[in-house]
């Protein structure tokens, strides 16, 4: 069809430059030779005050790291990725701040800017931060309200000098450090992330959210990020993340574990919008993350929700281990690629416990010439009794040039399980886009329209305060689409 | 003013419209009948601007602006509108979301301040109690799972809410019973003034009993055959279009 080519001309006359998080910010830092060896690995451990057993847990996922191979098996292609070449660690040069007030102004700024103000006063109501820079968290917002109702909010490397007892309870327990290449990585040189516990019973108060930003070039960052939920208890927690713009590519691998015990519920949503890379497909962020949940309380639940919009690579997984009878696993997904970025994402829901439940609903757009696959496994145990899952997988073509891939695995051990699954390929039609223009919508904004219908299942899943954002983070990503 | 002068287009290689000639003066309703084939609802997506139709000669002259040369959205903002035969399906999108989406991008492109949520909802609510159609239209994705005459209706809605200086209506009356015809026709009847005209495509002079035309042309193999008053409609109800081509 004619509006085909006239999509494919739009995108290829426009150059898109429109990532407005791309600055960097000028401040002394304190980084450690690059490349990795024992030695790093220590001095990480060494500048943390970490115990002896974290040391020898880092030294361990490092040794076996060494002997792991990169996995290929993901729809996705770059070239080999020199760790050597990279950069640790890497942390503004002054001492760690102890409150808000002692947060350098610069960064401060940098937050404002990106419209996350780390000022109690003008925080966005009800909602916690926790800002990672680089390797460290610099500031956690609202500490003293959660404290109140016995939470714990912190970065994890106070976690673990504060908590001892807990972290080395849970680390490792949902994400061991053997489990993939960049698990192993992430195990043997994370610097700092966020740690969250909510007590038995307690229904957060407050939104929680960690703003990751990578700033230092050449450098990557290995967040870990720690969730408990004991029985009964309750949380939403959100993360965002962005980084300059760079002709380099950058690696990102970070690993997440949520715990819920009985009856408790944990919803974890992600706003990522990594640098992308330019229209050419130059620079841009190696997002590789492993993102895991345990339902280990009978009628727990835990749900991911993501909206994937950056990066230049992602190939992550955010994944429920239903151990707990009657415990849920929800996944609800857009990811958008746009020029040429590459996204391999989807679950894993794994039925243990009986009367288990899941629902997985991806929504995939493919624009320019990116790739898009989404890749599940839904996998019944013998014990599940009584497990269900629903999967739906929708995929938008926008233009002649992108790809979308559906790949789904499903395994049931126990005849009594119901699995169900969908999927719909589909492009925005041509009287689609005609119609909305006739009414006097630009292209742009037909197509902006039309996405986030396509979307609407996946965003309505989101806290409120982030849908509106995401919604037009969407729009902007789809800018030079096609219109 | 429409002024429409020996307008030739095609679809491919098909030639579909010979040399078209028509105006329509502001304040009148024009009807556009003719057998199937004819290039009625070619002439209706040309005037709109949709892909795929390839204008070979002629002009189209709105408000004294060449109309053709404009991108649908742009023709939109002229205040133009056309009234789909086969409305087209949102899914995902709220009829509300889309329709403030669109009022606003025309009130933008006429220099007109947004209407805000509350504004339009208000603006909204009236139009459909005027239409006799129910609040729960809004709240539905666009077209999604609508009867033949819900989605008919829907576009009346959206025309009472632009109030374009011109619409055009490509066989609205297709798939319609009764009410919903007499809903349709009050809808265009209700915006009837000195500024307003309208070209009214259809097969059936049924509509016509309550759209009354001002003029009614009759098109075939792609030409202006025969052009008349209302009685045209009633001629062309009892003796069918056969031998108008030569007429």
């Amino acid at each position: 069809m004619s509006a085909t080519v006239e999509t494919r001309d739009t995108v290829e006359a426009l150059s898109v430059e429109k990532y407005k998080y791309g600055f960097t910010t000028e401040i002394a830092m304190e980084e450690f030779p690059k490349g990795l060896n024992e030695e790093i690995v220590r001095l990480i451990s060494a500048k943390k005050g970490e115990p002896d057993w974290l040391l020898a847990w880092r030294l361990k996922a490092f040794a076996l790291w060494q002997k792991l191979e990169e996995p290929h098996w993901a729809r996705v292609e770059h070239p080999p990725i020199a760790y050597d070449e990279l950069y640790y660690y890497a942390a503004p040069a002054a001492p760690a701040p102890k409150s808000l007030e002692e947060v350098d102004p610069a960064l401060l700024n940098m937050y404002e800017k990106l419209g996350i103000p780390l000022n109690e006063r003008a925080a966005l109501a009800g909602v916690a931060v926790d800002a990672v820079f680089d390797s460290v968290s610099v500031a956690t917002t609202f500490r003293e309200t959660l404290a109140k109702s016995g939470v714990i909010f912190c970065p994890i490397s106070e976690a673990v000098r504060e908590h001892p007892e807990l972290v080395r309870k849970y680390l490792g327990s949902v994400v061991p450090y053997g489990d993939n290449y960049f698990a192993a990585l992430n195990s043997a040189v994370f610097s700092d992330g966020s740690f969250v516990y909510i007590p038995k019973g307690v229904r957060c108060p407050m939104e929680l959210s960690t703003y990751f930003r990578i700033n230092a070039r050449n450098t990557g960052q290995f967040e870990r990020t720690l969730i408990i939920a004991e029985e009964g208890a309750s949380v939403s927690y959100l993360e965002g993340c962005t980084a300059p713009m760079r002709d380099e590519n950058q690696l990102h691998a970070a690993v997440v574990e949520l715990v819920a015990m009985d009856d408790a519920k944990i919803k974890y949503s992600t706003v990522q919008n990594w640098y992308p890379g330019d229209a050419q497909g130059k620079g841009g962020i190696y997002n590789f993350v492993t993102k895991r949940g345990a339902c280990r309380g009978k009628n727990s639940k835990i749900s991911w929700t993501q909206v994937e919009t950056g990066s230049a690579i992602t190939w992550k997984y955010p994944s429920c281990i239903l151990q707990g009878d009657g415990s849920v696993g929800e996944f609800y997904s857009v990811a958008m690629t746009h020029n040429h970025q590459q996204a391999d994402t989807g679950t894993k829901m794994i039925h243990i416990g009986k009367n288990t439940t899941s629902t997985i609903i991806s929504k995939g757009i493919s624009a320019g010439h990116s790739n898009n696959t989404y890749r599940g496994l839904v996998k019944i145990m013998p014990n599940a009794s009584g497990a269900r899952n629903y999967t739906q997988c929708d995929s938008l073509l926008i233009g002649d040039q992108c790809g979308a891939h559906t790949v789904p695995y499903i395994e049931s051990r126990n005849a009594s399980a119901k699995v169900e699954h969908e999927a719909t390929t589909s492009k925005i039609a041509e009287d689609q886009l005609f119609y909305c223009r006739s009414r006097g919508l630009s292209e742009e904004d037909a197509v902006g329209l039309i996405v986030n219908g396509f979307c609407k299942d996946v965003l309505k899943e989101l806290p409120m305060e982030f849908a509106v954002e995401a919604q037009k983070l969407l729009a902007v990503s789809l800018e030079g689409s096609v219109g | 003013m429409l002024e429409i002068k020996n307008l030739s287009a095609r679809i491919g290689d098909k030639e579909i419209l010979r040399g078209v000639n028509l105006i329509v003066p502001d304040g009148e309703i024009h009807a556009i009948m003719g057998p199937n084939g004819a290039g009625k609802s070619t002439l209706s997506y040309v005037l709109s601007g949709r892909e795929g139709y390839e204008v070979t000669g002629g002009e189209a002259i709105y408000n004294g602006q060449d109309i053709l040369a404009l991108t649908p959205e742009a023709r939109a903002a002229a205040g133009m509108f056309l009234a789909f035969q086969y409305p087209v399906e949102l899914p995902g999108v709220g009829n509300a979301n889309f329709l403030r989406t669109a009022l606003n991008a025309v009130r933008r492109a006429r220099g007109e301040a947004e209407l805000d949520a509350v504004a339009f909802l208000k603006l909204a609510r009236a139009a459909l109690k005027n239409l006799s159609m129910q609040d729960d239209m809004l709240k539905r994705n666009v077209n999604v799972g609508f009867s033949g005459g819900e989605k008919k209706r829907n576009e009346v809605l959206q025309m009472a809410l632009l109030r374009p200086g011109l619409a055009i209506l490509d066989e609205t009356d297709s798939g319609l019973d009764i009410d919903a015809l007499k809903i349709v026709a009050e809808g265009v009847n209700a915006l009837r003034s000195p500024v307003f005209s309208a070209l009214v495509i259809t097969h059936y002079q049924r509509l016509l009993d309550y759209i009354v035309p001002d003029r009614v042309h009759v098109l075939a193999a792609g030409k202006i055959v025969r052009s008349g008053g209302p009685e045209l409609a009633l001629e062309l109800e009892a003796r069918g279009y056969a031998g108008l081509e030569v007429a």
